[in-house]
């Protein structure tokens, strides 16, 4: 496994999509690898970041105002168009 | 360990908690073969909000996870239950809306408001722009109900019409360029690292929660949208490859080479913010 190998699995290693065999032979380069080790544990993180910030969230009285104005606009519609 | 996973729609929190965030977590320890089906390796001992085992319809899931054993099959049951009585329920709701039921329509856009305006917000780049989108996307929806064949999720599909709308704004704001999920600007190269340091080893405290969380906007915002549209499907709200897939019309080879070089693009991006101090303050 080159490295070049290893970043092209890096996203079905860290997802844990990959047979157990491409596994090992990947865990045997990340054991000698240390830019490879550095790579996957930061890309890691950074997953880890992203997925535990709350970046855009929804403040309840505006979410209050979208709901209304949705269902309003759907009650003016009535029923949904049949096929 | 524990792990307390973000709020998560209730009929997709446990399998999401299970194969994203947990797993993952769990494997960087090298212990392959938990939290699969049979539930081997993992051991949920505590609940925060309703609980699993006792989440009420259109509620947010709150999990909180402790690694520490086996999962005693009969939670793994009860849970496996609950996601499919609440998937059973959300069939029953979209029913109900195609049959003019604006009340069980409600129930929909409580369940996936929050998450509809999050996809919004971050392809759109723009406030306004995303709340238009919240507002468009669930009227769209509820207008075309009837082609929804519930071949898959409801929320997949919805997912799909508020990224096709979203694309619509950003195109609009930049009239000057094309905005497709179809561009794919740059090359596999252009995504290899090209610097390798090691991180702190908490980085997301080396700053105050709203500075960490500027350099986590724009660091994303700087991705060209169809990395971006979807690594935020994929990473942010826990999609998974299949499902970003179908909400993006993309084959699942282009989901993964997508979400290969964004993931790539992010951290090296955020290697400035985050990287091991040479010496010094903890801020490079």
């Amino acid at each position: 496994v080159t490295c070049k190998d290893f970043l092209k699995e890096l996203t079905d290693y860290l997802d844990e999509t990959i047979d157990s065999s491409t596994r090992e032979e990947l865990e045997d380069h990340l054991a000698w690898c240390h830019n490879c080790y550095v790579i996957c544990n930061t890309t890691k993180k950074t997953i880890e970041i992203y997925r535990d910030s709350e970046l855009y969230e929804l403040p309840e009285d505006l979410r209050s105002k979208l709901e209304v104005a949705i269902l309003s606009k759907c009650t003016s519609r009535k029923k949904p168009t049949t096929t | 360990m524990d792990y307390k996973a973000k709020s998560i729609p209730a009929e997709t929190g446990v399998t999401k908690a299970f194969n994203g965030a947990a797993e993952r977590d769990f494997s960087c320890q090298r212990k392959p073969g938990f939290a699969r089906p049979n539930g081997i390796g993992l051991c949920i001992c505590n609940l925060g909000g309703d609980g699993a085992a006792g989440v009420a319809p259109g509620n947010q899931l709150e999990l909180r996870i402790r690694f520490h054993g086996i999962l005693h099959p009969d939670t793994m049951a009860i849970i496996e239950t609950k996601v499919k009585d609440a998937a059973t329920d959300e069939l029953a709701l979209v029913q109900a809306a195609k049959s003019g039921n604006v009340a069980a329509f409600e129930e929909l856009v409580k369940r996936y408001d929050r998450n509809i305006f999050r996809i919004a917000q971050h392809i759109t780049q723009n406030r306004e722009d995303a709340e238009d989108v919240v507002q468009d996307a669930f009227l769209k929806a509820y207008e075309n109900l009837e082609q929804f064949q519930g071949n898959s999720k409801f929320y997949t599909w919805l997912v799909r019409i508020a990224v096709n709308e979203s694309l619509m704004k950003l195109r609009r704001r930049r009239s000057d360029r094309t905005v497709s999920l179809d561009e794919d600007i740059e090359t596999e190269e252009d995504s290899m690292p090209r610097e390798v340091a090691d991180w702190s080893p908490n980085p997301e405290q080396l700053y105050k929660q709203g500075e960490l969380k500027d350099i986590l906007r724009k660091t994303v915002q700087g991705l060209p949208a169809s990395f971006r549209t979807v690594f935020v499907l994929r990473d942010v709200e826990g999609l998974s490859t299949e499902e970003t897939a179908e909400a993006l019309d993309l084959s699942i080879p282009a989901v993964k080479s997508r979400l290969l070089r964004a993931r790539l693009q992010l951290r090296e991006r955020l290697n400035k913010f985050f990287r091991k101090p040479r010496g010094g303050d903890g801020k490079t």
